[in-house]
């Protein structure tokens, strides 16, 4: 896979099928990112994505292949040696409007983001404030970003938010440690949550957390995204989590996208060799022993011809 | 022939101020890992699986029962321990944790070949160290023995520290959640290549993991822990797709399964229709 | 994975890290890497070895602060100090030689001039520079030493051991340093040197040793101390083979640390009367040129050139102590790198921009 031979990622016809039946909430086209070090290293190339409105987009791949960096570019986050070096982010407001993101700076920018764009970190449990009050967080969100609220609103808002992603709204008085890691990384979601955005970011929001309390999660985005209409672009390394709760996933290599596809038709029809490779690299919990053979018994199936 | 765990307990105490309390990390655990045979110990975080890997691995020292390794107590000190460390040896989780950043590869495996008596000479166990780092799969092994761990990948690093435990010939394998913190495209390849060396060896393996799917594959016998118990047992298949207990079942609901693209998005609509919102809660784990 | 919060693909060094870096190249051919094991036909995936030139082996090296121009100053500053030291007595004369004129100016034979009693200044600038280096080197390496054992043992044995060991450490630390040594200094008869340099020694290290210990106890934790004491090794061999070596760029900086701090103390010390008796340092320049009323006389080349040799060498030290500091940790040097990058990328590409209209 070299950047000469290129072309966009790989897909099939479904994908176009589906995509008709959508209309997009943020247009990236040709999104180039480098990190500005000596010698440059490129850790997006020229990467074109379309977010629909109320769309789970996964954003699959290791680590170090560019997805994260990709996310805090579409989203004006990058920070030194980071910068982006081309393309146009458009945001298609649900009013009516476009907004060029990629011009967006200062107070624009900051006014923007969050209220249309959230985003849910990586490792979020450590990026809540240890030393101020959960419920402080959440009225400085709503105080930056809707000054006109009463101190009774916010309050209210406050206590709906933990209601919406299932923490005791008691809890509102408590301080990050005194919550567990779940918790924290749903009180995070309600922070991402507070301004209604149209699109939410979520990098990795689950990967450190034991399964059933992710699962639980999980559930809770998807709900949410049910009542709210939101577009998730989920990013993680964890293909199997993403096949199945997102509707479209890209699969990322070395800052391209090299597939982009219906979760279905990427699990059935997948056409890139590093897709295959990903989705060969885990057995299956509940289907038959496959290639994944311990004892040499078995080795005659594998994995590879079922799909 | 077998590392026997009979009834291992294991408390902490928890100071807070002046009081002191305690806290049972591993209640009344037993089994018997054989030659050859893998044991997958499965649960959550904090279940108490990997306060066993380390009281098995002498880190921790138990605070009733006993832990048996052909047919010798563990609770020994000075050459005995020296000649327990010999039969079980440890892979830890992180493989950017546990090896040495100022050392090269080839000082993490050649201090257990001297300790253990399996190389008299600094050319005995120069050679040695090659060879194993060949065993995994590590080559040209004259170059990465010479190598810092920052100059390596996760996987490869992980390769390292299984060569590192292989080195003192040990018989029984603990493997802490070995492919946890690697990239999900070469957790098979080191899944694999310690399947091959157990072959090989013949080598009795604990295999500490959260992830049911290689459990079930790389293990004969799932043991499933919840708070410190083990609350259910069997063969492998058996556990997995015939589950007993409650909470079991609720790991593998948990578990994300690439079958199921689009069942949570329905069951969410259905349940958010029907006007519910609460799931079964058996286990105190919403809203965690 | 990364402790860079808002750049986890990319590492705090500056360079894609090495795991993230090696896994592309074995991703970036999907036909190669696939290798079949032969003995059971199991596929294994194969990392590719990465191929990034020639292979370090030097483990020192980065370790090592890197020359630039602050490393480069300081040492610069302080060998010259140390030359000075070194060679200053055998092209002087003696500095206790009293048969020259008093009060000469600097200039001629004797290039900073001449004191009270006659005695050859510049002689006794060198004969002073080896005695408050000397002083600040053995008080250094005895705080470190002490520091190293009541910090590395406290905190890697724990217990007991810890909690009495920390007792003392922190007696020590909230004891006034100064005024102990003003108290200890003037109980002393006769104070050679070396007694001085032991009692700045012995009241300096406390500090130091609670840094100590909170790194053995982080260290203590981390999976290769674990995994050496699976491996079988010996307690004292971990503590001096395995946590030693990655404390020793913070040793490297507690000692100069030390050496400033006693070389300061013994000026001061000094320049109160209570430094070494019948030795020559700058603090007893000072303090001698301080009884004669040096400064309304105005021969200011009598208590000038040792303030300024105090300055120069805290100086010099302090400087190598800051690059060994950037090697702790690396931010403090990438940061402002980083950002000076992009505003050059970034004045470049509106450069362009502007060609590109005005063309």
């Amino acid at each position: 896979m070299s950047a000469e031979t290129y072309t966009g990622p790989l897909t099939t016809a479904g994908h176009e099928a589906y995509l008709a039946t959508q209309t997009p909430v943020l247009t990236a086209s040709n999104i180039s990112i480098e990190y500005q070090v000596d010698p440059p290293v490129k850790a997006v190339r020229n990467v074109s994505l379309t977010l629909n409105r109320g769309e789970i987009l996964g954003l699959a791949g290791e680590s170090g292949c560019g997805k994260t960096t990709l996310a805090y570019g579409i989203n004006q986050l990058l920070k030194p040696p980071a910068l982006r070096t081309s393309g146009e982010i458009t945001f298609h407001d649900k009013e009516g409007y476009d907004i060029n993101v990629a011009q967006l700076s200062g107070d624009k920018l900051r006014a923007f983001r969050w209220d249309k764009i959230s985003m849910v970190f990586q490792g979020a449990m450590n990026s809540l404030n240890p030393v101020i009050s959960i419920k402080a967080q959440l009225f400085d969100v709503l105080t930056t970003h809707r000054p006109d609220m009463t101190k009774e609103a916010k309050q209210a808002r406050a206590e709906e938010l933990l209601t919406l992603v299932g923490v005791d709204p008691r809890r509102l008085d408590s301080f990050a440690h005194e919550l567990s890691g779940g918790m924290r990384q749903r009180v995070m979601i309600a922070m991402a949550l507070a301004l209604n955005p149209q699109v939410m970011i979520m990098d990795e929001p689950t990967t450190a957390l034991d399964v059933v309390v992710q699962r639980g999660i999980l559930r809770e985005i998807m709900r949410l995204r049910e009542q709210f209409n939101f577009a998730v672009i989920f990013i993680t390394h964890d293909l199997p989590l993403l096949l199945e709760i997102s509707d479209r996933i890209a699969v990322m290599l070395q800052g391209e996208i090299v597939e982009l596809n219906t979760s279905e038709n990427i699990y059935e029809n997948p056409q890139h060799e590093y897709t295959k490779r990903l989705l060969g690299s885990f057995p299956s919990l509940t289907g038959d022993r496959g290639s994944f053979v311990r004892t040499g018994v078995d080795e005659t199936a594998t994995r590879k011809e079922g799909l | 022939m077998s590392l026997e765990v009979k009834n291992l307990t294991k408390d902490f105490k928890i100071r807070s101020g002046m009081k002191s309390s305690n806290f049972r990390a591993v209640n009344d655990v037993s089994f018997t890992l054989e030659p050859g045979k893998t044991i997958a110990l499965v649960g959550e975080s904090g279940s108490g699986k990997s306060t066993i890997a380390r009281m098995i691995a002498k880190l921790e020292n138990p605070s009733a029962g006993n832990i048996v390794v052909d047919g010798k107590d563990s609770n020994v000190h000075g050459r005995a321990l020296r000649d327990y460390r010999h039969n079980v040896q440890m892979v830890f989780q992180d493989p950017f944790a546990s090896l040495n950043p100022f050392h090269s590869i080839a000082h993490h495996i050649d201090r257990p070949l001297r300790l253990h008596g399996k190389a008299s000479n600094a050319a005995e166990a120069q050679d040695q160290v090659i060879e194993l780092l060949e065993r995994v799969n590590l080559k040209p092994a004259g170059d990465i023995a010479k190598r810092r761990p920052h100059e390596l990948s996760g996987g490869q690093r992980q390769r390292v520290a299984i060569a590192r435990a292989l080195a003192p010939g040990a018989k029984y394998l603990i493997a802490d959640e070995p492919v946890s913190m690697l990239d999900v495209s070469i957790r098979l390849s080191v899944l694999n290549l310690l399947a091959r060396l157990q072959r090989e060896d013949n080598l009795g393996v604990l295999y500490i993991t959260h992830d049911l799917a290689t459990a079930r594959h790389f293990s004969d016998e799932i043991l499933v822990m919840y708070k410190g118990n083990i609350v259910e047992r069997g063969p492998s298949d058996e556990v997995i797709l015939n589950p007993q207990h409650e909470y079991t079942k609720l790991l593998l609901g948990a578990a994300p399964n690439p079958a199921n693209h689009g069942k949570l998005r329905d069951s969410v609509r259905a349940e958010l229709a029907a006007g519910l919102s609460e799931d079964r809660d058996q286990f105190g784990t919403r809203g965690l | 994975m990364s402790n860079n919060n808002l750049h986890p693909d990319f590492d705090s060094d500056g360079a894609m890290s090495a795991g993230a870096g090696d896994e592309l190249v074995a991703a970036a051919t999907p036909g190669g890497t696939l290798v079949m094991d032969k003995d059971a036909g199991v596929p294994e995936f194969e990392e590719a070895a990465a191929n990034s030139g020639p292979v370090k082996t030097r483990r020192f090296k980065d370790m090592l602060p890197r020359l630039d121009f602050k490393l480069g100053l300081g040492l610069f500053l302080t060998l010259g100090i140390v030359l000075f030291a070194i060679i200053g007595p055998f092209v002087t004369q003696d500095p206790r030689n009293y048969d020259n004129a008093t009060f000469l100016k600097p200039g001629g034979e004797h290039l900073l001039g001449t004191n009270n009693l006659g005695a050859d200044l510049l002689a006794q600038l060198a004969e002073g520079a080896a005695g408050s280096i000397m002083v600040g080197v053995v008080a250094g390496i005895i705080a470190v030493t002490l520091s190293l054992f009541f910090g590395i043992v406290a905190g890697y044995v724990g217990g007991y051991v810890d909690e009495g060991l920390s007792l003392i450490t922190n007696i020590m630390l909230v004891i006034p340093g100064l005024p102990l040594i003003i108290v200890i200094a003037s109980y002393m008869e006769s104070r050679s040197m070396m007694v001085i340099a032991v009692v700045l020694g012995i009241t300096s290290w406390a500090g130091a040793a609670i840094v100590l210990r909170l790194q053995a106890k982080s260290l203590r934790n981390r999976d290769y101390v674990a995994a050496s004491r699976v491996a079988g090794e010996k307690t004292w061999r971990i503590i001096c083979v395995e946590i030693l070596p990655n404390l020793l760029p913070l040793l490297a900086a507690q000692f100069l640390s030390a050496v400033v701090l006693s070389i300061l103390s013994e000026a001061g010390l000094s320049y109160l009367g209570l430094g070494p008796s019948g030795s020559i340092t700058w603090g007893t320049m000072l303090n001698q040129a301080s009884q004669h009323n040096a400064f309304y006389i105005g021969a200011w080349w009598w208590f000038i050139p040792p303030g300024l040799m105090i300055a120069l060498l805290g100086c010099g030290l302090s400087l190598i102590n800051f690059s060994i500091d950037e090697t702790i940790n690396p931010k403090l040097r990438t940061a402002p790198a980083a950002v000076k990058a992009i505003r050059k990328a970034e004045k470049a590409a509106a450069k362009a921009a502007k060609k590109g209209a005005t063309a």
